[in-house]
């Protein structure tokens, strides 16, 4: 009886085999990457529009356009990685409930959320990550404020925090295949859902803003996901107001909760699974 | 004649009915797809907290207030409602590919007539299902509209609505109509939505645009597709303004119905039936 197995050394060769065969053809994974930058600099060019029109995203919020830059720099950093680690891998868990193939995966002597979220890496969408990079190099560069070596240190930690709460998101709505069946309109809810982290959570406000903020911050916590980070880099931290600490100090509780739950609803779909196939 | 007329009402009829299968999902799909709506009622109230107002107390970005912004993002999903051809140009170019069309060159039927009469149909259905949910998110934002257009501003809107829904289907039909050149036209589809999604003023009213790229984007027949009609709706064209778009959009309609009859009648002489 083999013991552990070797969860790093798996990973890597998942991440190695979907470079392999990415790499088969390679027309196409060029044109995946352009294509999707492609839309991502449409995006800018939206942004860039609405500056032109406006110095600020709210009125007194302090989001003017290199400050919203580095916002949506940060948006585009975490999305990618999550398109890169686990959008294909839920869509496909969602696949194998459905058609019975998942019979293989549970098969396996290795835990079956590992296998079921990792084993596909889309390299293609890495490239967004670097036009995320490049944005945020040079949005930084015309903010006045330089961020000291605290945030730049917590940055990448929050950022983690904001692709695991958008994975555990995912994995459970993906999870809930089991017991629906087909799963495409929890999917398009997916996209629903995180449409509103795409914004500073300041322009939430007023009798319906407030609650919806509040709902998307502590009940479904997408707000968290790109404010904290982007709050990092694009205004200096002033510990003096508690305000300031108590949300990233929620954001690392949100995403530890938001696995643990979808860690508990993995678990139970898993019980539910029937197997469709013979 | 008559037989002609019989096919395409059985045409018509089954599409119908084939549609109808679906109805419940459809219903709520609709519903979900003005969530995004929600993001956008707070992201333009942010952005006009910080413009400064003009004489009359009223935040203008490109003559568009607040409310006017609104009303444009939901008028843009009827619109939509009307151009979008979702699986169109794929399912033509899936056809050439796989061999499918051959049906269309063996049976007395014509391609661009039956599709065009599938997606009649489809369209009336979806607009059956879908009344309801637009009723629901239309009442409850009326506070965003500025109240009916007059009685020839209003048929010109419908007018406008037609021929969007002409336009959406004959340049998609082109688009699909490609594969018989290039059997894998998956990138082209992308590269056209992509123009389709920014520059028929699905995302933002064109008039926003500044300079040479404002000129560019009115010569292409994308603005016809989402901006147009509802400007037309929200009186932003009026008068001989109306009058010349009207045309335009016609010369459109006209030059993308040639375009996809050509496209298929030089495409099926070069077509030699892959598949099996």
């Amino acid at each position: 009886m083999p013991g552990r197995p070797n969860y790093l050394g798996v990973f890597a060769t998942f991440a190695r085999n979907s470079l392999i065969r990415d790499m088969t053809f390679r027309g196409n994974f060029v044109i995946d990457t352009i294509a999707s930058a492609s839309w991502v600099f449409m995006n800018i060019g939206f942004y860039v529009l609405i500056f032109r029109y406006t110095p600020m995203i709210g009125a007194g919020t302090g989001w003017g356009k290199y400050q919203f830059f580095l916002f949506l720099s940060t948006t585009l950093v975490i999305n990618s990685l999550v398109q890169a680690f686990f959008m294909t891998n839920a869509d496909e868990f969602s696949e194998q409930i459905r058609t019975g193939s998942l019979d293989f995966a549970l098969l396996k002597p290795i835990d079956t959320q590992f296998l079921v979220s990792l084993q596909r890496v889309e390299w293609s969408s890495l490239g967004n990550l670097g036009v995320g990079l490049g944005l945020m190099g040079y949005s930084l560069l015309r903010v006045e404020y330089v961020p000291g070596i605290v945030p730049l240190v917590l940055y990448p930690i929050y950022v983690a925090c904001g692709v695991v709460v958008l994975y555990s998101l995912m994995i459970a709505l993906a999870a809930c295949s089991v017991w629906l069946g087909r799963n495409q309109t929890l999917f398009d809810f997916w996209f629903y859902i995180t449409n509103f982290s795409r914004y500073p959570m300041e322009i939430y406000r007023g009798t319906f803003g407030t609650p919806l903020r509040l709902f998307f911050t502590f009940v479904v916590p997408v707000l968290v996901v790109v404010n904290v980070p982007a709050r990092l880099l694009a205004r200096p931290l002033d510990p003096r107001s508690p305000g300031q600490w108590l949300l990233p100090a929620f954001a690392v509780f949100a995403a530890l909760a938001g696995f643990a739950v979808s860690r508990w609803v993995f678990q139970r779909a898993l019980a539910s699974y029937r197997s469709a196939s013979s | 004649m008559l037989a002609r007329a019989a096919t395409s009402w059985t045409i018509l009829r089954i599409s119908l009915e084939e549609r109808l299968v679906y109805r419940g999902d459809f219903a709520l799909g609709t519903l979900m797809r003005f969530l995004p709506i929600v993001t956008q009622v707070f992201l333009w109230g942010a952005v006009f907290s910080a413009v400064g107002s003009a004489d009359d107390g009223q935040a203008r970005i490109v003559n568009y207030t607040y409310h006017d912004f609104i009303a444009y993002y939901l008028l843009v999903f009827v619109t939509r409602a009307f151009s979008s051809m979702p699986g169109l140009a794929s399912g033509i170019g899936r056809d050439i590919r796989d061999g499918t069309v051959k049906k269309y060159l063996i049976q007395p039927i014509d391609m661009i007539e039956f599709l065009l009469l599938y997606r009649v149909a489809h369209k009336v259905v979806y607009y059956a299902v879908a009344l309801g949910p637009f009723a629901l998110v239309f009442f409850l934002c009326r506070g965003f509209f500025p109240g009916w257009p007059d009685g020839p501003t209003l048929l010109a809107y419908l007018a406008s609505l037609a021929m969007a829904f002409l336009l959406g289907f004959f340049l998609e039909a082109t688009i699909g109509m490609i594969g018989f050149w290039f059997l894998e036209i998956s990138s082209l589809l992308f590269v056209y939505m992509l123009f389709n999604f920014f520059f028929s003023g699905h995302m933002f009213p064109i008039d926003m645009l500044p300079g040479v790229w404002g000129v560019l984007v009115r010569a292409m027949p994308f603005q016809y597709l989402a901006y147009f009609p509802v400007a037309v709706f929200l009186g932003k064209v009026s008068g001989p303004a109306l009058a010349r778009g009207l045309l335009v959009q016609l010369f459109w309609v006209v030059f993308f119905a040639a375009a996809s009859r050509l496209a298929f009648r030089y495409g099926v002489r070069r077509y030699s039936g892959f598949g099996g």
